[in-house]
Parts: C-alpha cells; structure tokens; sequence
C-alpha cells in the first residue's frame, strides 16, 4: 500500500529549498583553504604540430606557481574508449592515444596543451597570455567525406586512416535486407544530417584536487554524472591513483545533458597539480572553453531507404551513417553511433529486415559524444524522417502508416529486426491517446484558421521506441563494452529508526533526493521524510555506474528495491524473535511487524533499535545491524514509447516557423513522481525542439567553431515555445525490473526532432511548395530558401 | 587594492577587490556569496542576475567598484524572516521550476524583478522578460507556471 508520498505521488522536490536560498552547492562554491587556481592555454588552430613551448616567461609572473606541458605526461595513461567496435571486416576499430594534454600535435581548436597555475585565476589567465607556443597550423580536415575519401590530412598520423571503424549491425541481415530493398514494390530513400548539438549545461565543467601528502590520499571534486566511473578512469588507465587512496566528489551538479559522463584532460591535470604542490588546485571551466573543450553530440549524416508494399507495410530499412567522433574517443564515443543507434533501427514496427552501416571518422573538431538520448534520437530521426515521406509518396495518412506497422500488443515479448527484444508496450493505445489528446480531428479547422492569417500550419506525428538502462552486462560485455552496467545501493537503517540509501546514481536535476525515498517509504511504510539519498561521493556510495541513458531509477532504483527487500526480510527475522514466533508466522504491512493470527505486534523503529542493541539477540543465527547493499544488473533494457503530435505555423514572408502546439504522451511503465517525470519530459522537448530549430555546432573549414558563445549558438529560451502538453498516464510496465519502471529523462528529446521537422514539411507541402526535407535546425533562412530556392 | 562597500541583503559588507574585479566574483569569490551563479561569459545566461538599487542586474557586467555604496539584494536574501520559502520561491517549487538548480537564483531575481514591475503579467509577457535567462532543464514550462502562480493567477496547464 502506498504510503502518503510514495509511489505515484507528486511530491514537491525536498532538494528545492537549498536550490532556492542559494545554498546549493556546486563544485564552483567550494574553496578549500590555501587554493590555487588553474587556466590552460587551448589550441587556437585546429590541427598543429607543436614545435615548441617556451614557459620560462609564465613561470617568472606574478603569482604563478606552477606551468604543465602536456612533456609532463608523457609517461601516464591515455583516456581509453569504453567501448571497443569491431569493424565489418573483423579490425578492432582504430584508438588513438588521448593525452591529458596534447603533445607533438594539437588536433582541434581548444585542445589544451599547457596549463598554468597560480594564486588567483587572473593571475593564471595572465600567465597563460605569457606562454610562447610555436605551433604549425596545418591542414585540417573537419567535413567527414573528405576525411573518409582522402588521408591527405590525418588527425591521428600514427593510425594512417580517419576512420575510426566500420560497422555494420546486424552483419548476417545484410544480404537479406539489400534483396528485399532490390525486390520492393516501392522503395524511398532520404538523406539527412543529424545536427552537432553543444550541450550547454548551465553550470559549465569544474574540478578541484586536493592531496593530503600526510596520508597519500586524493580527493577530486567534480562536475560529474557518475563519481565512480570517473575514479576508475583515473586510477585505473589515466593516472594510476590507487583507487583506494582517490575520493571522486561529484556535489550538486548543474545539469549534465551527457557531457558530464566522461573523464577530461583537465581532471587529471588539477590531480596532478594538487600532488606536485601539495595544495588546492580549482579549474573552473568558462562558457567559451566550454563551447571548445565539452564532448558536443550528435553529428551523423545518414542515407536511409524504406523498402515497402503498395499498401504502406514496411519491408526493410537500411541506412548508410558516417559518425563524427571528433579529435579524440571520448569514453563513450563508439558506443553512441552504434549500439545506442543501430539497435533502435526497427523503431516501434514489425519490419522484418533491418541493416545499418555507420563509419565512424576522426575530424578535427571537438570530440563527439552521447548527448541527451544518445544515438536514439538519431535513429528516431532517420526513421521518422523516412517514414513520413514514404506516408507521402504512397499516399497514406501519416498516422495510419505508422499503425500499420506497429508491434500489436500481443507481439511481446518481440524480437525487433534489429536485434533487441521489446518486453513491452502498446503504441496503438498511445497513438489513440493522441489523436485525442492533440485534437488531429480539428487540425484542418486550425490550418484554415491559419491561412486566414497568411500562415501554413503543418501537422507532423511521431512514435518511438527508445531503449533505457542499458544492460545486462554479459550482453553488453559481448557487444564490446569495457564495463558492467550494473547499478548499486546500500539501505542503512539507522537505530533511531531513519534511514540512509546510498546510491551508484548521481542526481544533477532528476530529483533523486525526493524521488528514491518514495520507493523506500513505499516498501517500507515509513515517512518518506525519514529517508535521505546520499549520493556523489565515492567515499560513501557503494560502486555504482552513476546516471545516463535514462537509467537511475529502472537501475539503481531498482538496486535500491532489492537492497530494502533485504531489509525487510532481515527485519522480520529480528521481529520474530521479538515476539517470540518462527519468521514464517510474520507480516509486514504499513511499517508493522505482526504475527499471523494474533494481535502481537512491533513497530519497524523497534525493530530498527533492536538491531543496534542487541542485548538478547540470537547472535549465532542473526548479525546485528540493519543494513543492506544490493547491486542489480537487469535482465534487458527498458522500453519506453511514445506517440508525438506537433502543429506549426510558417511564416511564408520570412520563413519563420512558430511552434503552435507540442502533445508529448509516453509510457514510462510506473510512474513514481508524476511532477518530476513531467519536468524531465518538458526539458527533453526543449531540447529536442532546440535541436529541430534552433541550435547547430558549427565549423568552418578551418575547423574554427563558428558558434561559439552563447551570442552565436542558439539556446533556446522561453519565448521559442509553447504549453508542453505531456501525458504519462498510459502504462505498461517494464516486465523484468521491481519496480516496473522504463526511464524518461531522454524521452522528449529523442521524440521531438522530427515531429517538428515533419510538421514544417507539411506545413510547406500544403503551401504548394515541393519539398521533402530540410536540415535542422530549420531556421527561417533554410525554410525561405526551400520555398523560394 | 580598492575597498567596496555594499548593502547586501540588508547588511554592510566590505571587500578589497581589483579594479577589475567584477561584481559576481567580488560577491561570490570575495563574499562567500555563492548563490548567485556564472554560466557564461558573454552576458546571455542570467545566472548572476542580482538586483542593484532596486533593478535587475546582470553581476557579470558590471564592476565591482562600481557597486560601491549600493543595495544589493541576491538570492541568499529572498526568503521570509522566518526562513521560509517567500512566494516566489514557494511558486517555483509548488511548480516544479527548477531541476538542477543553476539557472535558479537568476531566475527568482529575474521573476521577481518583473512582478515588481508588473504584478500579473501575461504568459507571453513572462516568456519575454525570461529572454535574458537560459535554463537548459525545464523546458521554461515550470518556470511560467510557477511566475503565473507567484502573481496570483491560475496556472493554465497544471504541470502535474
Ligand atoms: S554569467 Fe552573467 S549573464 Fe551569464
Ligand atoms: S534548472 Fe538546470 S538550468 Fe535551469
């Protein structure tokens, strides 16, 4: 039974209070006593070869401390790939060494090879003014055909190619899938660019290193999603800090988005630093170093072909996708294009032949990494793209070609063409949840409305599958993946009775801190109040794999289940022998021990206190304490859904495209707080919208980021959008984990992008104008060229 | 070094800063006021948004000793006397206005700045006085809400 704030409740977030007074606190707001401060001189050439650096004049300024070169890190590990791809034809795919600092070359703008460190940060940013760097710009190789058609310019000389693998999934379906596209009865084919996006987290990257030289230990404190997997990083290829002798601290965090998965050069260079000085050392990463140095998302070109019948039943897709993974494999860099990617590619349908082929290509840009959905909203985008002409082309209703192909209910469990299997889901009841939702009905109403006013409204739909917490780990490990994804936690129940839930997630905007006591006081029969959610810091948590992927509460949470079961089933054992009766005769219900049949009773708190004093245990057969860890591996991943309805209006003076209406409904299987799982859903959408119309990382051919400020790249604000309609009431559960739970955080930006482009291509066909796709973002130049061009 | 001299949140407070010293740092660096938040350098985000004498500021644009002899009000003094939440703060949590929290503090100041100056605005005019702050979290949906609620009015979409 659910207790009051449990499960399903919208309980306002307790960490709120904090974030409101201005008592949050981020890595920034942390100073420890005696700290210096660190700046890095950052490539201003996108592919160099250094020459030589000269210090001496930066090491003689007022303040400066210290001056590192990436000569100092010669003798220490790479930043590895936790992904290792195998190529078509058999190659383990191409890894370069990724220096803590460049050495010998510099391979894009902002890669950083010096760092200075000195008694305040203006005066390190002085000194980094003062280092004399003779750099060789070189050619540089940024558009991904060029560097897959000639190796004239290298990024990596040492690997003599700029493809980073070739890859093909599912290899064996190759040949079938090209037979069925050859033999179709109608076959469309579309080419797209899935837009570099710059994931902008509003608390830009910090970290801070602390040595004790008293007792050998390391503690970083740092803007990350998952503490651990950091220090494993650093201990285990980077430095070789003993993990035990290294605390990562990772406090509240300012959003992540992706770009706080992974380990960079600039946590190892404040670790190194703090040892060599034996103080304090901060790096504080500005919005500009942000732009050039935080792994950016995104960046696919794809061909996609959609074989199908006459009457629209999907015969086969097969896509064609160069990757851009940038100067360097950020950690999760391979994984992104291509099990995060070619896995979705059957989408929500019963298509029985599925090939997809992704190349992925060093360039002389940022490196490239999962961003807010992660190779699922690529995906999504390929096929709904795809699908929406096709619907075109044969003359179908687009909603209608979408529901001719979905799994139906009683498919599942379904083994996708494209090698997962969905445990379930019911689209047709989202797309019926829609229709109403987003009044399709009444959109010919609107659109006259609209051109009363000389606008074109356009109606684009979607539907996607997405694939959250992904796991188990024998699987992954097969696929290629460096580490389990598992996640951990620990229950400590307190001998006042309260209760500490350690766990491997880390909450940088999810709401943890509210949302896992829910499960707990749920299971428990307790004040949700009486429980608090440690998390961030390895020196407290149990080894977990932090939070991505849409993966903290299918997951830990679920890690969290199991660790409270134990509780209970340990705690039933210590009330047994309080009152006096076998395990078997008792119940647990709403924080009540009871034996079956009688009214002998005890209270969780004296059951709790009774561990803690054991004065008449039965030692032999029960420990004392009430504390338990759970680490929970799933048995597949999750698989939320959803159906998406946008209406646009296009100016078609100006090209301006105003988003009218956005209904997002999505099954999430169990809902624990409705609030948060409605914000996670809205900021998604935002992201997604932002993708669709607004933002877009570019270089020129130089490889000079041309959108590199906020001044340049458009975030978008709150005037870019409408009401977010969201509906999660719709749900089927996730049929493997405790808690019935699939993951949302990713959900609204892998949905959104091609709603939004389906719409403005509709709205530009109603307006008579033949066109058949347009690029993201769709900015109003791309839109008024498509009509006029 | 010059010394500065402000009235922050009600109190005197001093700082020996460098003629270049902007203000978010002199506040957040050399005042322990670490609320008040850096999300850019370009002055587009509104996370150091404060108010000096009465109106909305953005911290990272101005000087630190131009501050000398101000009021300043930041986010570390928006609550009641009590230590309660005040009736923006309140909205911004009853409405799920926020997630990881940075954007936060600018957004508060800048709501309340607006609601000073137009105590029921629209939705569309709460969108517009939003332009000079950038959440990256919410989607801005919760943070409309929650400004409607603050001012009194109904919350069109309940974001439930
Ligand atoms: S830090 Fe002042 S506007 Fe961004
Ligand atoms: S709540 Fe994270 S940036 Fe607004």
């Amino acid at each position: 039974m659910a207790a009051d704030g449990g499960m399903g409740f919208a309980t306002k977030r307790r960490e709120d209070v904090r974030f409101l007074t201005g008592r949050g606190k981020y890595t920034d707001d942390y100073s420890p006593a005696n700290t210096t401060y660190c700046a890095f001189a950052r490539s201003t050439v996108a592919n160099g070869t250094i020459k030589s650096i000269d210090v001496s004049v930066a090491e003689e300024m007022p303040g400066v401390v210290a001056v590192f070169t990436g000569e100092d890190f010669v003798e220490v590990g790479g930043n590895p790939a936790g992904w290792a791809i195998v190529s078509r034809d058999g190659d383990p795919m191409k890894e370069p060494k990724r220096p803590v600092l460049a050495h010998g070359k510099v391979r894009h703008v902002g890669d950083a090879y010096a760092a200075v460190i000195a008694e305040s940060l203006a005066e390190a940013m002085d000194a980094v003014e003062a280092i004399e760097a003779d750099i060789e710009e070189l050619d540089a190789v940024v558009n991904m055909a060029d560097a897959l058609a000639n190796n004239d310019v290298l990024v990596h000389d040492e690997i003599g190619t700029n493809q980073c693998f070739d890859w093909g999934w599912i290899e064996d379906n190759r040949a079938a899938t090209d037979e069925a596209i050859k033999n179709a009865p109608h076959v469309t084919t579309l080419e797209l660019v899935n837009n570099r996006l710059v994931p902008n987290a509003m608390e830009p990257r910090c970290s801070i290193g602390e040595y004790d030289p008293g007792t050998g230990d390391y503690k970083l404190t740092t803007t990350s999603q998952n503490p651990h997997l950091t220090r494993l990083l650093i201990s285990a290829f980077v430095m070789g800090i003993p993990e035990n002798k290294l605390t990562v601290h990772a406090p509240d965090v300012g959003g992540g988005f992706g770009s706080k998965i992974y380990h960079y050069g600039e946590e190892a260079l404040v670790l190194a630093a703090a040892k060599k000085l034996g103080r304090p050392v901060k790096w504080t990463s500005t919005r500009t170093e942000a732009f050039l140095s935080d792994a950016h998302g995104r960046d696919h070109v794809t061909k996609i072909e959609l074989a199908c019948e006459k009457d629209g039943t999907f015969i086969a897709f097969r896509t064609e996708t160069m990757a851009n993974v940038g100067a360097y494999l950020s950690n999760f860099s391979t994984a992104t294009p291509t099990f995060l990617h070619g896995t979705l590619m059957a989408g929500n349908y019963t298509v029985p032949n599925v090939y997809v082929n992704v190349k992925a290509v060093f360039t002389n840009t940022a490196p490239v990494d999962a961003y807010r959905g992660a190779g699922r909203p690529e995906a999504t985008f390929s096929l709904e793209r795809v699908i929406d002409k096709a619907a075109r082309e044969l003359g179908i209703n687009p909603v209608e070609i979408r529901r001719k192909n979905f799994v139906k209910p009683d498919q599942y469990p379904f083994a996708s063409a494209a090698g997962l299997e969905y445990d379930s889901g019911n689209y047709d009841a989202l797309m019926d949840g829609l229709e109403k939702h987003a009044d399709l009905a009444g959109f010919e109403a609107r659109a006259a409305e609209s051109a009363k006013n000389g606008k074109l409204r356009g109606l684009g739909v979607n539907s996607y599958i997405e694939a959250c917490g992904i796991a188990p780990s024998n699987l992954v490990g097969v696929l290629g993946s460096r580490v389990g994804l598992y996640d951990a936690a620990t229950v400590r129940v307190n001998a006042t009775g309260n209760i500490s839930v350690m766990v491997g997630a880390h909450s940088h905007g999810q709401g943890h801190e509210t949302a896992f006591p829910q499960v707990v006081a749920d299971m428990l029969g307790v004040d949700p109040m009486s429980v608090e959610i440690v998390h961030g810091d390895t020196s407290k948590i149990p080894f977990g794999m932090g939070t991505y992927g849409s993966r903290s509460l299918a997951v830990c949470g679920s890690a969290v289940y199991r660790a409270t079961e134990k509780i209970i089933k340990k705690a039933t054992l210590i009330a047994a022998h309080m009152m006096e009766d076998s395990a078997e005769n008792v119940d647990f219900a709403d924080g009540e021990f009871s034996v079956k049949g009688t009214n002998k009773k005890v209270g969780f708190g004296e059951v709790a206190l009774k561990a803690y004093i054991p004065h008449d245990f039965p030692i032999e057969d029960i420990e004392p304490g009430l504390e338990e860890t759970a680490f929970y591996d799933p048995a597949n991943f999750t698989y939320p859904s959803g159906a998406y309805a946008c209406e646009v209006e296009v100016d078609p003076d100006t090209g301006k495209v105003d988003i009218c209406s956005m209904v997002a409904m999505d099954d999430f299987g169990n809902v624990v707080n409705p609030m948060i799982v409605t914000g996670q859903v809205q900021g998604g959408l935002a992201q997604g919208i932002g993708q669709a119309l607004l933002e877009h990382g570019v270089y020129d051919e130089n490889g000079q980021l041309l959108s590199g400020s906020l001044m340049d790249y458009a975030m978008p604000r709150a005037d870019d959008f409408p009401n977010l309609v969201v509906d999660h009431s719709y749900a089927t559960e996730c049929t493997h984990n405790p808690i019935g739970v699939k993951g949302c955080g990713e959900a609204g930006a892998i949905g959104s992008p091609p709603t939004v482009v389906n719409a403005v291509v509709d709205a530009l066909q109603r307006g008579g104008h033949d066109v058949e796709h347009i690029d993201m973002p769709v900015s109003p130049a791309r839109v008024w060229e498509a009509m006029n061009g | 070094m010059p010394t500065v001299t402000m009235n922050i949140n009600g109190r005197q407070m001093s700082a020996n800063v460098e003629n270049r010293t902007l203000l978010v740092a002199a506040l957040r660096e050399d005042l322990n006021l670490t609320g008040t938040h850096v999300g850019c350098d370009t002055s587009q985000c509104g996370a150091c948004l404060v108010h000096v004498n009465g109106k909305a500021v953005k911290s990272c644009t101005m000087l630190a000793v131009e501050a000398d002899g101000a009021d300043v009000e930041t986010i570390e003094g928006q609550a009641n006397a009590d230590g309660s939440l005040n009736v923006i703060q309140q909205a911004f949590q009853d409405h799920h206005g926020l997630q990881c929290g940075f954007c936060t503090p600018g957004m508060v100041m800048s709501a309340a700045a607006l609601l000073k100056e137009n105590p029921k605005p629209t939705e569309a005019e709460i969108r517009n006085h939003l332009e000079g702050n950038i959440c990256r979290c919410t989607g801005y949906q919760g943070i409309v809400n929650a400004i409607m609620a603050a001012s009194g009015q109904s919350v069109a979409m309940a974001a439930e």
